[in-house]
């Protein structure tokens, strides 16, 4: 490090950005590569922290599915799994365009890296929209955490389908708990809630990740646009791909938990 | 005397509110922490007394003592002493302790420790701070709209139904526990990579390596508190069933959660004290710290330890037996890497030539209060006798010991140590010791009545209490007023030597081989043009005293200029 | 002011070994446990206190002999020494492990709850204990016999509760939704206080009551009759009185005008109550039948609607009916 700046003794009043620092380096940096390096250390470690904060939830989810096995197995019967699908399917394709385009930054295929960025985009607002449709149908049926008021599973104000609409997903639940004593139903039935309360609760705040994500993208789409990316400058786009695979890795694992364990 | 101090300095380089609201200067930035904290400090202080005041006898009711709280006309006594230790704690470690010694002292010290112009992401570092501020807004929200009254775990469900200002709470946490984590993050890359040549993992100061330790446990257990203050929220605002056991959920999980990050934070608490402590008894007794290795690997290992002792908080919380004998055994194996510290500080006064200055006080003071506080952990580790002291005063004294006695004793004695370097100036060293030992005699007085009253039975979190407790409580009132009159003048003797005549620091009052004081008092904007060349941290025959400086210089320095002396370098040219 | 001797006065009685309040650290050892739980504070205490005055014996002695002005350069002195670490670690960790295994040991008894013990159920509802034994009694103030293991079974209404008898010894939280337990053999005759120790709001610090301990087994199956049927002889409205204390509703009503957590009992009867939802009524029999069974139909203004139907409590129509009587009685003055 000290070999970096040798050639510059005493000069007091320069605030680090002497015509020997590269453009892209930080007055408190020696180097390209430790500057590069910190970046892509921090950005590991922030992806630690996320892991860990998702961590919290999974615990959560762990531990009611453990005393609720069955209930847990039955509520996944309400989950779409051809959307599920199509949404792991979708979030893969975009880890992939995203990982080309850090290839394309250091090559410096600035239209390539572009048009990459945007199907990584696209990708994941197709993600949100499916979601989106997913979310409604529920929202619609009553399929919500125990505690809102239109929620199937409220103890206090259980809602029903107004009369003459035709619900096949109620239908099937009074189907289905039928021949239940009158204490066991209302047992099964906060049960259920909680499943839809945790399943929202798991999805939505990925959903936050990748609306976050679609965010910084945007923002990377833009900066392609000036042209700032090449070689020697894209730490950024290593770093937000880094991000997009976390976010694609917590739907790898959410995907399976919630939709696919009847 | 030769004025060392130079013109231009981080200081007076910028002037304005924007150039310190805005600034990526991380001196700046740790010294707006310090300044931040300090204040909420005396905040929960003022809370603390507060609590002291109710309890000084039976029967009180403290109505006509909380004119400062708005609404305490609409809240009977109980309802109010409630909020009051509930805002106590939670101020006292969400926005003072945590962020204490990482935020303001590391901020500050560690980059030029490092020989570094700064932390490796300014940016993010102001952005923590920024995020503290909101936090604390968050907080004083909760404060002044309907309180907060659900003690600082948050323990659901009563935290569920409540009607007081818990989704602010909450959120001021969760922010504040983000800022945490930036800071680490920060911190831990810094290390990593703005060490300057030649110092070694093993020639870090040991403050270093116990903010890096520090740093692992913010990253890896702060996000879980976040989630499980998160979970907490959107229960309350949806009822989604996780906790609340009307809706079949498992409040108990909840305690889990919650303790996952909370026992590795009291690390976060105590483990960048002992690097100040490290620091202070080496430099102060002159002397290499003995052990170094061991102090090092120590701090690592009670950051990983850390980690799975949670469930001690929950022995009769209904957790399973097994759960609760395997969390008691290993509860100990962080007993014995904080014994191996206790012990190598005392071989490092060994054959030393001590000083008793002011941050020295302060060192030798958190030996005695943390082997106090850290003795009276294996109380509560032990199984069969926990039983008996869970949640009674017993255990409150034993964390005030821990928290207030090692951790903010030696947070203030970092800021002692630290202070000519920040502000260019000396204190009044007969002032700062009267502060320091009041504070330490009424502290003692505060906290060991405590554990008396609770081997005796007294519950914490007791507004009131039986005839047979008014002893230890009235005594312990008595310290807590001590105690705040010793605060009070310490802070008297900080802030008056900014006052009226200054007397001008040496870049290097203490004869400390460490960067941060090998530039000068106040350090430049930034710091040093390069990395200056270390050996050491401690070869403390590297300076010496001069008397026209009242304060040390190189032996041998690298241009003659005192300004510019880089000690290190002596050894290697 | 307060009065500085007598809070000296206190220290001294207090230190007096062995006394019926208890030693100088301790609660009075009434229980199978409190002799062990005791002897292991001690155990540690004095390791501890050992261990802690030669650190401090050592640092004292330190600086003392090498201050500044005594040893004005340091010494030369070896840096580490392995043989040091290693006898300062093993040391303090045979210590730790014996401490560990000692409460283990103490702890197995803790749980193991030996068979054929008395079942007491405990329930804990903010802010009030009720305790129920096997012959459909029920009581808030715990009575258990001497000499006899006793096993009791915890739950709670609302939030977290916890019982704790100092004298026992003997803690273990309430939980809602679930039941735990703890078990204990009550060795001395008297009366000992039982605490809350788990934080549940607003009167967690009044949440306490006492445990008797009957000397002997009839003493405790005469007391156990009586409590049967406590409403025995009584009229209604004495009853009503008896029953406002026994299920709690003192803790959040006063029967004497002061509004607390909820409204007075005194004066309710016939005055016109007005409601959240901005409606009113006058208040009479069929209005408060109603508002014990279904408290949350009509809150009252400026009240949380905190109550939970019957106040918690496993209310007969008797006892309701007593209560109806009761607070009608209660008229304004
Ligand atoms: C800075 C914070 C801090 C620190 C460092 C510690 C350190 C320790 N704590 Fe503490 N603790 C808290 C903060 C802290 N604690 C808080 C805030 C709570 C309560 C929270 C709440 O409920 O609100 C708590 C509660 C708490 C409990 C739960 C009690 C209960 O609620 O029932 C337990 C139980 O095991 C415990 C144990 C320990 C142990 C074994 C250590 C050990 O790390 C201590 C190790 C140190 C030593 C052992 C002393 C030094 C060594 C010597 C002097 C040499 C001689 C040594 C030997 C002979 C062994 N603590
Ligand atoms: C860092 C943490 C911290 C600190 C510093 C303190 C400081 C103090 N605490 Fe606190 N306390 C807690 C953390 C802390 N506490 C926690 C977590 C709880 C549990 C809450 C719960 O149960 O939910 C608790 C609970 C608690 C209780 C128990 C309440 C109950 O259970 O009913 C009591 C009772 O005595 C108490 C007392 C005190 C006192 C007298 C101080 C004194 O030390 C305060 C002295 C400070 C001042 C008087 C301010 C003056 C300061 C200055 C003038 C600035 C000086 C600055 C410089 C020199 C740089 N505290
Ligand atoms: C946890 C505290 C609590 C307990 C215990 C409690 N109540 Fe209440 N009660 C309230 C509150 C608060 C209200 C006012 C809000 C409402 O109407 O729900 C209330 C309202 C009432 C009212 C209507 C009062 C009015 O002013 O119109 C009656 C009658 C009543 N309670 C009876 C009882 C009885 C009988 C018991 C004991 C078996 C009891 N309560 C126990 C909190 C409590
Ligand atoms: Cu019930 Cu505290
Ligand atoms: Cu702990």
């Amino acid at each position: 490090m000290t070999t970096a700046s040798a050639d510059a003794p005493g000069h007091d009043d320069d605030h680090g950005h002497g015509h020997d620092h590269p453009k892209h380096l930080a007055h408190h940096f020696d180097t390209l590569e430790q500057q590069f390096g910190s970046s892509k250390l921090g950005m590991w470690a922030f992806l630690l922290t996320e892991v860990l904060f998702f961590s919290g939830l999974f615990v959560a989810y762990a531990t009611l599915r453990a005393n609720n096995s069955e209930v847990f197995s039955y509520a996944s019967s309400f989950l779409d799994t051809k959307w599920g699908a199509i949404n792991t399917v979708v979030l893969l394709i975009s880890s992939f365009t995203a990982a080309m385009s850090v290839r394309n930054a250091q090559l410096g295929e600035t239209s390539k890296l572009k048009r990459n960025l945007i199907i990584t985009l696209i990708c994941a607002g197709g993600f949100m929209g499916i979601k989106y449709v997913e979310y409604s149908h529920k929202w619609h049926a009553g399929l919500l955490p125990p505690g809102l008021e239109n929620s199937m599973f409220n103890p206090e104000t259980p809602w029903i389908p107004e009369a003459g609409h035709h619900d096949t997903d109620y239908l099937n639940l009074q189907r289905d708990t039928m021949d239940m004593a009158p204490a066991e139903r209302v047992h099964f039935m906060t049960t259920l809630g909680r499943f839809f309360g945790v399943y929202f609760f798991l999805t939505g705040l990925h959903g936050v990740h990748v609306l976050i994500g679609m965010g910084v993208i945007s923002w990377l789409i833009l900066r392609t646009s000036r042209g700032e990316f090449g070689p020697d400058n894209f730490t950024a786009v290593d770093l937000v791909a880094l991000y997009w695979h976390l976010v694609d890795l917590v739907w790898i694992f959410l995907f399976p938990l919630l939709y696919l364990i009847a | 005397m030769t004025n060392t101090t130079p013109d231009v300095h981080y200081l007076n380089c910028d002037k304005g509110f924007k150039s310190w609201f805005w600034t990526l200067d991380h001196k700046r930035l740790g010294l707006m922490y310090m300044w931040s904290v300090i204040a909420a400090f005396i905040l929960g202080g003022i809370f603390a007394l507060l609590v002291r005041m109710e309890l000084m006898q039976p029967n009180m009711g403290i109505e006509e003592n909380a004119a400062l709280y708005g609404w305490s006309k609409e809240l009977g006594p109980a309802n109010l002493y409630n909020h009051f230790f509930t805002l106590h704690g939670a101020i006292m470690v969400f926005l003072v302790i945590i962020p204490g010694i990482p935020a303001a002292l590391g901020n500050f010290a560690l980059p030029m420790m490092l020989g570094a112009k700064d932390v490796a992401y300014p940016k993010l570092n102001r952005f923590s701070y920024h995020l503290w501020l909101s936090g604390a807004i968050f907080f004083v929200l909760a404060l002044v709209t309907k309180g907060l009254d659900t003690g600082w775990t948050f323990y659901a469900p009563y935290s569920l139904e409540t009607d007081t200002a818990v989704v602010f709470a909450t959120t001021g946490a969760f922010i504040l526990g983000f800022s945490s984590i930036f800071t680490g993050l920060n911190m831990l890359v810094t290390i990593h990579k703005l060490r300057p040549d030649g110092m070694t993992w093993f020639k870090m100061p040991l403050f270093l390596w116990a903010i890096y330790a520090t740093a692992i446990i913010q990253i890896l257990a702060t996000p879980v508190i976040g989630i499980a203050l998160l979970m907490l929220t959107i229960e309350r605002v949806l009822g989604v069933g996780i906790f609340d056991p009307t809706l079949g959920g498992d409040p108990v999980l909840f305690e889990h959660i919650f303790w996952f990050y909370s026992h590795p934070a009291v690390y976060v608490m105590v483990l960048p004290a002992m690097g100040v402590v490290s620091e202070l008894l080496a430099n102060f007794s002159r002397k290499p710290i003995f052990g170094y290795r061991s102090i090092a690997f120590s701090s690592v290992a009670i950051a990983i330890f850390s980690f799975i002792v949670w469930g001690h908080h929950m022995f009769v919380s209904g957790q399973s037996d097994l759960v609760n004998v395997v969390f008691s055994a290993l509860t100990f194996s962080v007993a014995v890497p904080s014994a191996i510290k206790v012990f190598n500080w005392i071989a490092t006064l060994y054959k030393g030539s001590i000083s008793l200055d002011t941050p020295m006080w302060y060192a030798l003071s958190v030996i005695w209060l943390f082997g106090i506080g850290g003795l009276t952990g294996l109380w509560l580790g032990t199984l069969g006798t926990d039983i008996h002291l869970h949640d009674t005063y017993f255990v409150v004294a034993h964390f005030h010991f821990v928290m207030v006695g090692s951790a903010i004793f030696a947070f203030i004695g970092g800021v002692f140590y630290w202070w000519p370097k920040m502000y260019g100036v000396m204190y009044n060293e007969t002032v700062a010791k009267t502060g320091t030992a009041i504070a330490f005699i009424g502290f003692n007085l505060t906290f060991l009545p405590q554990f008396v009253a609770g081997s005796k039975g007294m519950p914490r979190r007791y507004f009131d209490y039986a005839e047979e407790f008014a002893s230890y409580n009235f005594w312990s009132s008595i310290g807590a007023m001590t105690l705040g009159v010793g605060l009070v003048i310490a802070l008297y003797a900080l802030l008056k030597s900014l006052m009226g005549e200054r007397k001008a620091a040496p870049a290097n009052p203490w004869g400390a081989v460490t960067l941060d004081w090998q530039c000068t008092s106040p350090p430049p904007p930034h710091n040093f043009d390069h990395a200056p060349p270390v050996d050491g941290p401690y070869d403390h025959e590297l300076v010496r005293w001069n008397e026209d400086l009242q304060g040390y210089e190189p032996v041998d320095p690298v241009d003659g200029d005192p300004n510019l002396a880089r000690m290190g370098s002596a050894k290697l040219a | 002011m307060i009065n500085l001797v007598p809070h000296l006065l206190a220290f001294q009685q207090s230190s007096s070994e062995q006394t019926p309040e208890g030693s100088l650290f301790f609660p009075p050892k009434a229980s199978n446990f409190a002799a062990e739980s005791d002897w292991l504070y001690n155990f540690i205490f004095w390791v501890s206190t050992i261990a802690f005055a030669l650190t401090i014996i050592a640092t004292v002695y330190f600086v003392l002999r090498y201050r500044k002005s005594v040893a004005p350069e340091p010494q030369p002195s070896p840096t580490h020494s392995t043989k040091l670490e290693v006898i300062w670690s093993v040391i303090p960790s045979i210590f730790l492990v014996i401490m560990f295994w000692k409460g283990f040991e103490l702890f197995v008894d803790y749980r193991k709850v030996p068979a054929g013990a008395y079942q007491i159920q405990a329930s804990g509802v903010k802010w009030k204990w009720t305790f129920r034994y096997p012959t459909g009694a029920e009581s808030d103030v715990l009575h258990v016999p001497m000499g006899e293991p006793v096993e009791i079974l915890i739950t709670s209404k609302d939030v977290l509760h916890s019982v704790f008898i100092p004298a026992f010894r003997v803690k273990q939280d309430a939980v809602p939704g679930r039941y735990t337990k703890l078990w204990f053999e009550a060795t001395m005759p008297g009366t000992f206080p039982l605490y809350c120790t788990e934080y549940c709001g607003k009167d967690h610090s009044a949440m306490n009551t006492t445990t008797v301990v009957h000397e002997t087994r009839g003493e405790f199956e005469e007391w156990l009759k009586g409590a049967l049927n406590p409403y025995e002889g009584m009229t209604p409205v004495q009853s009503g009185e008896l029953a406002y204390t026994r299920r709690g509703c003192n803790a959040c009503h006063s029967n004497d005008g002061s509004a607390n957590t909820a409204p007075s009992f005194q004066g309710l009867m016939g005055a016109t109550r007005e409601f959240e939802d901005g409606t009113s009524l006058v208040a009479d029999e069929n209005y408060i039948l109603e508002s014990i069974t279904n408290p949350k139909a009509k809150v009252v203004k400026g009240f949380q609607p905190v109550m939970l139907p019957n106040g918690g409590q496993d209310l007969s129509d008797e006892e309701r009916d007593f209560l109806v009587a009761y607070i009608n009685s209660l008229q304004a003055n």
